[in-house]
């Protein structure tokens, strides 16, 4: 006899009808009960400290009134850190790499190097490299060891337990915080952590809207504006807390517009409620210091240091070429740049930035070194400048930047588009081309209109 | 292959101290399959990571494993294949990460299943226990975070847990290391029929008993050396929409033929989706 499935369906089907009403309830009772008589015959509880030491930090931590201070203290702190050190580093980097620089160009025109070799080696690609790891190597050292420590003490489940009520009201999923903090090391990593989330509802609020969460490849850049532009007319005593107050607000926002945005998505194109979920704090643990030490450096630096890397190669190929294809007296980038220029005042910004935006769509973080090559290739500098003043002088004096600029590049910089590899990781996790084009122009229309609307106001208000 | 230095104590005196050599994700040949389960955040990827000596992610939160990573190692003279699976509550759900972990030890067919608990919450941790004890004879409990649950003030007693049980059930620190031969030892042991185990199956009603042993044979005929029959056939039983539509459209077949394939192993791509 073949037996098909159908039969077998019919045959569970007309058993399960023969069965007695309530036998399911009858299994998982007897299940449960099991487990309990199981667990008590083998624990022993040897003294009765009900209320340990974990339950009375965890009453601190998430409480309604402490719970969300001590959250912003904590970001402040690591952001803090992670400014105050960066920036001694970044210039100690710099100043090594760009004399590097110089030795090579020396060497290859003693050999008598043809000077577009030269040129393409050591003023194109060398430099962006240089540029790349000198801006993003000092902020992730010290960020994400920080974050990691967090993550192995167990403090991530008490962020989403804070903000849960918040995600409810926009109807988004109380885990996306989890994903959303897996975003501030790699968008990819955090919309690749959605997978928590099981209605596939919420869980797609929470992919297309983790780009608001400023990742490793922005923060270079968010902590450069803050310092040159918004800290530098204060005491330099201050001037490590203003440049960080300045990126945790800018953070505060992009958590603004996640809010704003999935409460959108979830009132139009995703409809629904919040789903009820049950979510485990986990005792804290000791962190263990070789680890976070390991994951920090191996598998988050130096994983995503190595990925801008490999963009910014090819990156500052480009712009050495554009750079040195003559027109008349400009050249071929500058030439860009002003056609882009309108468009770009437009927006508070201007036209260099946005050709390095351009260029810099497989990877966010190449983002400023591109716009200095760019402003340096028009005949500004030969080398790189290593001192905040020196990148001052040339943003302001040189190429006309204001306030305004530097906080619409802020503005852009947290909203504008996902990099390309968090875009194929949105097109992979949700199978579908509709998910990822929205998280584009989603992401890139909000960064057009803020940005416009910031300019158009600074200006009617003459503040520029 | 590096040897291992695991902490001491009891291990340097131990016979198989020397006997177990991580080896990373050289899983081309093995002899032997062995799944790790057990709910979120209970230290599976940690036992992972002291077993093959790799460096899969931790972190103390539930939910940080959402693909599944395998690797090797040898024990006593035999090659392991260890997959680390996403933590999970029950093998019911049909969240993304849950049916993961549910497919392959349904069909992946593991020589052993190792169950990952937490010594400090057990009670919680004895479901998922008991449901894949339904699945598999082949299990083997470790009750990890010992160290946790002395700090909390609590002593559990693993002979106790094993007798009830009708599997091995072994104390286990996975951060230090602590227990992991007794361990290995133990997974040997059932897997060479040395230990024999008596899942404790809690049966329901005798009519329920009845029904599930009339489907048993139907699916077995229909599907010729189906793992877990067993199981199916409560499912059915239960109306569980995600098994009759696997069954209907032939999915179950498919899913049993893709997990058995040798080729599902941890590869480069896997790896960097995997990084977090």
């Amino acid at each position: 006899m073949n037996i098909q499935p159908n039969d077998i369906l019919a045959k569970a089907e007309s058993l399960r009808n023969s069965l007695s009403t309530g036998f399911r309830d009858e299994i998982v009772k007897s299940l449960y009960t099991e487990a309990e008589n199981i667990a008590k015959r083998a624990v022993k509880t040897a003294t009765d400290k009900k209320y340990d030491f974990d339950q009375r930090i965890d009453r601190l931590v998430t409480s309604p009134y402490a719970g969300l201070p001590i959250m912003l203290g904590l970001l402040g702190i690591i952001i803090w850190l992670t400014v105050s050190g960066a920036n001694v580093v970044s210039a100690a980097i710099a100043t090594v790499l760009f004399s590097v620089g110089d030795f090579g160009r020396g060497l290859f025109n003693q050999i008598g190097m043809p000077w577009w070799i030269t040129g393409f080696i050591w003023d194109g690609v060398y430099l962006g490299l240089a540029w790349v790891v000198s801006v993003m190597l000092p902020p992730m050292m010290i960020f994400f060891p920080a974050f990691t420590f967090l993550e192995d003490l167990g403090y991530l489940p008490r962020v989403a337990f804070n903000l849960d009520w918040m995600f409810k009201k926009t109807g988004a999923h109380g885990k996306q915080s989890l994903t959303m903090a897996m975003g501030f090391g790699c968008n990819a990593a955090g919309v690749i952590a959605t997978r928590v989330i099981d209605s596939p509802r919420e869980r797609l609020i929470a992919i297309l809207t983790n780009n608001f969460v400023p990742c490793n490849g922005r923060f270079p850049t968010l902590i450069m504006l803050a310092t040159i532009f918004v800290a530098a007319s204060f005491p330099p005593a201050l001037t490590s807390f203003i440049a960080a107050g300045t990126v945790v607000g800018v953070v505060l926002i992009g958590i603004a517009f996640t809010f704003l945005m999935s409460w959108i998505l979830s009132r139009t194109v995703l409809k629904g409620e919040a789903s009820a979920f049950t979510l485990e704090l986990p005792p804290y643990r000791r962190p263990n210091i070789s680890r976070i030490l390991y994951t920090s450096i191996i598998d988050r630096t130096i994983f995503v240091l190595w990925r801008a890397m490999q963009t910014a190669a090819p990156a500052g190929a480009i712009i050495w070429v554009l750079a040195n294809i003559h027109i008349g007296d400009s050249n071929l980038a500058r030439a860009i740049a002003d056609w882009l220029n309108p468009f770009g005042l437009l927006l508070g910004l201007d036209g260099v930035i946005l050709l390095a935006y351009i260029i810099a769509i497989p990877a966010n973080e190449i983002v400023v070194p591109t716009m200095m090559m760019v402003y340096m290739g028009a005949g500004m500098m030969v080398n790189g400048p290593s001192s905040n003043n020196e990148i001052f002088n040339l943003l302001v004096n040189g190429n006309g930047w204001t306030m305004l600029t530097a906080i619409n590049l802020m503005l852009f910089a947290l909203l504008h588009n996902p990099c390309a590899t968090t875009i194929m990781t949105i097109y992979k996790e949700t199978k579908s081309l509709k998910w990822a084009t929205l998280s584009v122009v989603m992401t890139l229309g909000t960064a057009f209109v803020v940005t416009f609307l910031t300019a158009s106001i600074a200006r009617l208000l003459g503040w520029v | 292959m590096t040897k291992v230095n695991l902490p001491t104590e009891h291990c340097e005196t131990c016979p198989a101290f020397t006997q177990l050599e991580q080896m990373g994700i050289k899983v081309g040949d093995f002899d032997r399959v062995v799944a790790l389960a057990g709910n979120p955040n209970t230290g599976k990827s940690t036992l992972f990571n002291a077993l093959t000596g790799l460096k899969q992610h931790t972190g103390n939160w539930p939910g940080k494993t959402v693909t599944r990573a395998e690797g090797g190692f040898e024990f006593n003279k035999l090659r392991y294949k260890l997959v680390d699976l996403p933590g999970t509550y029950s093998l019911l759900s049909a969240s993304q990460d849950e049916e993961v972990a549910r497919d392959f030890i349904l069909f992946g067919q593991p020589s052993c299943t190792i169950v990952v608990t937490d010594a400090t919450a057990l009670e919680r941790n004895l479901n998922l226990v008991m449901q894949v004890m339904e699945i598999t004879d082949h299990v083997v409990v470790a009750i990890n975070l010992m160290d946790e649950a002395k700090r909390k003030g609590l002593e559990v007693d693993p002979r106790s847990l094993s007798r009830d049980l009708g599997v091995p059930a072994i104390a286990i620190t996975a951060r230090t290391g602590e227990g992991i031969h007794t361990l290995l030892g133990a997974v040997a042991d059932v897997i060479e029929g040395k230990i024999e185990t008596k899942p404790l199956r809690v049966g329901g009603t005798s009519e329920f008993q009845k029904a599930v042993s009339e489907l048993v044979p139907m699916i077995e005929q229909m599907a010729p050396g189906i793992p877990n029959a067993r199981w199916l056939a409560i499912r059915l039983l239960d109306g569980d929409a995600r098994v009759q539509k696997a069954l209907s459209t032939g999915e179950l077949g498919d899913i049993v033929s893709r997990q058995q394939r040798e080729d599902v192993q941890f590869s480069g791509k896997m790896s960097v989706e995997g990084r977090q």
